[in-house]
């Protein structure tokens, strides 16, 4: 069993969003920085209005591994993590499994799409290969 | 700051380190301490300051067994400063706190020290270094990669290792000419757990952990101890070794804290420190004879030879096929066979064996007269580099 995150102010609307399907990023309201992992506060111009808004949940992949050790028990391996550049939010990268595409064949540069599968209280999002890209 | 002298280290010790001792930590601790006080030719009577990295942790099984005051309380010691440093540059950072405490008079001698017993803490269900491991609930940086899976940084390290390779052109052989020479660095230390030859062939055909990496390309867990003695320049005089002066120290980090958002993930914090560090010092990177590179990973090491600017960005692959690395090359890394195969000191035994070779005590893979090492700790986005000189 995979650890669940602690939920705050900040992190809330990611890890519930996907309960209406939708992938959020916390944007400044004043600069429209992206700000990830999520802030109360940008970084970029100092604002205290950052808001989460949802984006259209698509990227591409800057980077990944296929993870082949069984690190706690119970755990099927292989499995994909991808680091993912997303959509609409510039320099931020959303990282998690990323299912539907052939471990021998996953590549940089892949477009994938976001899913999501709840666990407990919060929305674990899954990156998809997209069909016909899948490579 | 120019009219301070500068720290010096004074004396190292390593235990006996193996893998599944089941020997208590405060023991390898203490035949550590022991073993550096010797060298040092101070007793237990002169050490004033006490610096680990992290303190005493419950969080992973044999992470951190042992805080400055179990430590205090088992060697006797009567300090006047103290410091555990969780959250710094890496694992160098209580070496680094302990240079300033010499500088700024807070203490003479500093007993620095390390110990793991992560292999024999090691059980079936409950592996060392996991991040979260056995939580319900997790917070911080690490919540956003083992919530979804990401529990080891060997996958973390995977995905800089993966951009490497297709920005680069680096490939598995590459890691493996780094597995490689450090097995044959380790060959010629009787202190090194892994003393079996390893060729590329036997390196091509081990399993994956998570790609690229392979089970050769992560360090090895083990129990032992090290000790590093900080010592003020003055003091420094009574020593019985030459002191090597710490020239000059980088700490700095310019990327978030984690390891998945750095812009380029082809460089890490090691880039911002080691460009701190030469901001301070005149000495060049081409002055440099002995290196001590973080090496929990193999891919570190290429992306610390390039941020320390030993070779341009994305050149380490070429730099390390040219044999610079490896036994008689120009530019040797971890000369008692690091972490890959010395076993993971986290980063207290790749600066022991730096000091080792400036002063000559490094046996039969004693190097020719080296007088400058570097020493870079850590990898994403923490990072301390360190340049040494011997007087």
């Amino acid at each position: 069993m995979l650890p669940l995150p602690e939920l705050t102010a900040e992190n809330t609307a990611f890890w519930t969003g996907g309960e209406r399907g939708e992938l959020m990023i916390a944007f400044c309201e004043d600069c429209a920085h992206a700000v990830h992992p999520p802030q109360l506060l940008c970084p970029r111009c100092h604002s205290q209005r950052v808001s989460p808004r949802a984006v259209a949940g698509t990227g591409t992949v800057y980077t990944f591994t296929v993870n082949h050790q069984p690190w706690i028990p119970g755990m099927d391996v292989p499995f994909i993590l991808a680091v993912v550049d997303v959509d609409g939010a510039p320099g931020v990268r959303v990282t998690t499994r990323l299912t539907g595409a052939d471990p021998q064949a996953v590549r940089i540069g892949q477009r994938v799409r976001i899913g999501f599968e709840q666990s407990g209280d919060v929305w674990i999002p899954v990156w998809h290969a997209n069909e016909g890209d899948a490579a | 700051m120019s009219a301070l002298a500068k720290a010096t280290i004074t004396g190292v010790g390593m235990s006996d380190i193996g893998r599944n001792t089941n020997r208590p930590a405060i023991l390898h601790l203490a035949e550590a301490a022991d073993r550096a006080l010797e060298r040092a030719g101070l007793t237990r009577a002169d050490i004033d300051g006490i610096a680990t990295y992290p303190g005493k942790a419950e969080n992973s099984p044999g992470m951190s067994p042992l805080g400055t005051g179990e430590v205090r309380g088992a060697l006797g010691l009567q300090t006047r400063w103290h410091s555990a440093v969780p959250d710094g540059p890496a694992q160098m950072a209580p070496i680094m706190v302990a240079a300033m405490a010499v500088m700024t008079g807070q203490a003479r001698h500093v007993l620095c020290f390390r110990a793991l017993t992560e292999s024999s803490s090691q059980t079936a269900g409950r592996r060392a270094s996991i991040a979260g491991a056995g939580k319900a609930q997790i917070g911080g940086w690490m919540s956003w990669l083992a919530s979804v899976g990401a529990l080891s940084a060997s996958n973390w390290a995977g995905w800089m290792a993966q951009r490497c390779f297709h920005e680069f052109g680096m490939t598995r052989e590459h890691l493996g000419m780094i597995a490689v020479a450090e097995r044959q660095f380790a060959c010629l230390n009787p202190m090194a757990v892994m003393q079996k030859p390893l060729t590329m062939e036997d390196y091509m055909a081990a399993r994956m952990i998570s790609t690229p990496l392979c089970l050769f390309d992560c360090d090895v867990p083990i129990d032992g101890a090290a000790v590093v003695i900080v010592s003020a320049a003055d003091a420094a005089r009574d020593c019985r070794l030459p002191p090597i002066r710490i020239e000059a120290m980088g700490s700095a980090l310019r990327s978030q804290e984690t390891w998945d958002q750095r812009a380029d993930l082809t460089t890490m914090g090691s880039h911002d420190s080691a460009a701190d560090m030469w901001a301070r010092t005149d000495i060049k990177p081409h002055e440099i004879d002995v290196l001590g590179l973080y090496d929990g990973f193999s891919i570190f090491v290429p992306m610390w030879l390039e941020a320390l600017g030993l070779c341009g960005h994305g050149e380490a692959k070429d730099f390390i096929a040219e044999g610079n690395i490896a036994p008689g090359g120009h530019y040797p890394v971890n000369t008692g066979g690091g972490q890959l195969s010395g076993g993971r000191l986290h980063g207290f035994g790749l600066l022991h064996e730096v000091c080792l070779q400036l002063w000559g005590q490094a046996g039969a893979r004693q190097l020719a007269d080296p007088k400058v090492g570097v020493c870079g700790m850590g990898g994403g986005f923490i990072a301390g580099s360190m340049l040494l000189q011997r007087d």
